[in-house]
């Protein structure tokens, strides 16, 4: 049965691999696994929480890219968001698109469900976080830095967005 | 993004998820997903659809305070009408489709090295 039949959900990881041996790489990307899993729960009442954005989306300047073109951590203000943003990761480029920043950085979204009393706050900043083949470069510096950020932000909890 | 997701768990912080790549989330273990069974590039729903997208953030929200356990994966209620033929089209590799990929591969590794190495100084 296929994937369109049943409704499965796309094997992601299979047909990656098929996709990049076809372009010639010779060694399968290692995707990270961990049978352990960290697990904390909210320090007060869900309704005064304040909940910080992280978007995989990078800013329209490219500003998060260093001189080699690795990306780094990056943020921006919620009242003030860019108008477009870099959305130049892997997603589906003949199936939708990314012009509604709605889809991938839900502010107003947010925004409403602090007005009808869901959660007590949007944190001012969201966070963009790099998405990195490796995986070093992810826990040792990207994790901490946004860490850093949301700490200084005062933010108890955070919702993230995959692109 | 799961790493990040882990990394400030692991520090105190509570973190919800919200992606379409429901493999690759769960191999590498978050403590609470929700899955929209969407084309890459739109976790948040259907663009310009401001009620689905609303409706997909208060689970994930509503997931933040509910989960009691980590691996939590909740599926969000919504379907992609808009193309039927997303799910089997996604970097699918047909034969005929052999020596193009071939040859895009060869010009993405070229890229990449005059990407890193600028002016060829390093």
């Amino acid at each position: 049965m296929s994937a369109r039949e049943d409704g499965l959900p796309v094997p992601y990881m299979e047909r990656t691999r098929h996709y990049y041996r076809a372009l010639g790489y010779e060694t399968d990307y290692v995707w990270a696994h961990h049978d352990d899993v960290p697990f904390a729960r909210l320090s007060k009442p869900f309704r005064e929480s304040t909940i910080a954005l992280i978007t995989t989306a990078g800013p329209p300047d490219l500003s998060n890219r260093d001189a080699r073109n690795r990306k780094h951590v990056w943020s921006g203000e919620v009242e003030n968001p860019p108008a477009s943003f870099d959305t130049d990761v892997a997603w589906d480029r003949e199936a939708t698109h990314t012009d509604d920043r709605e889809t991938f950085l839900p502010i107003d979204a947010m925004r409403m469900l602090v007005a009808d009393g869901t959660i007590g706050a949007l944190s001012p900043r969201f966070h963009g976080a790099p998405t990195d083949y490796s995986h070093r470069k992810t826990t040792e510096e990207d994790a901490p830095e946004i860490l850093r950020r949301l700490r200084e932000d005062e933010v108890d909890a955070a919702l993230l967005t995959a692109l | 993004m799961s790493l990040v997701a882990r990394h400030l768990e692991a520090h105190g912080i509570p973190t919800v998820v919200v992606g379409s790549a429901r493999d690759i989330v769960e191999h590498c273990g978050v403590p609470r997903f929700v899955f929209s069974d969407f084309p890459l590039g739109n976790p948040c729903g259907h663009p310009w659809n401001a009620d689905m997208q609303t409706a997909v953030v208060r689970r994930a929200l509503l997931l933040l305070d509910a989960a009691t356990t980590p691996r939590t994966t909740l599926r969000a209620p919504f379907a992609w009408k808009l193309d039927p033929e997303w799910r089997e089209r996604y970097n699918r590799v047909r034969p005929e489709d052999r020596e193009r990929l071939l040859a895009a591969g060869v010009a993405r590794r070229e890229r990449r090295k005059q990407a890193s190495h600028p002016g060829g100084n390093i």
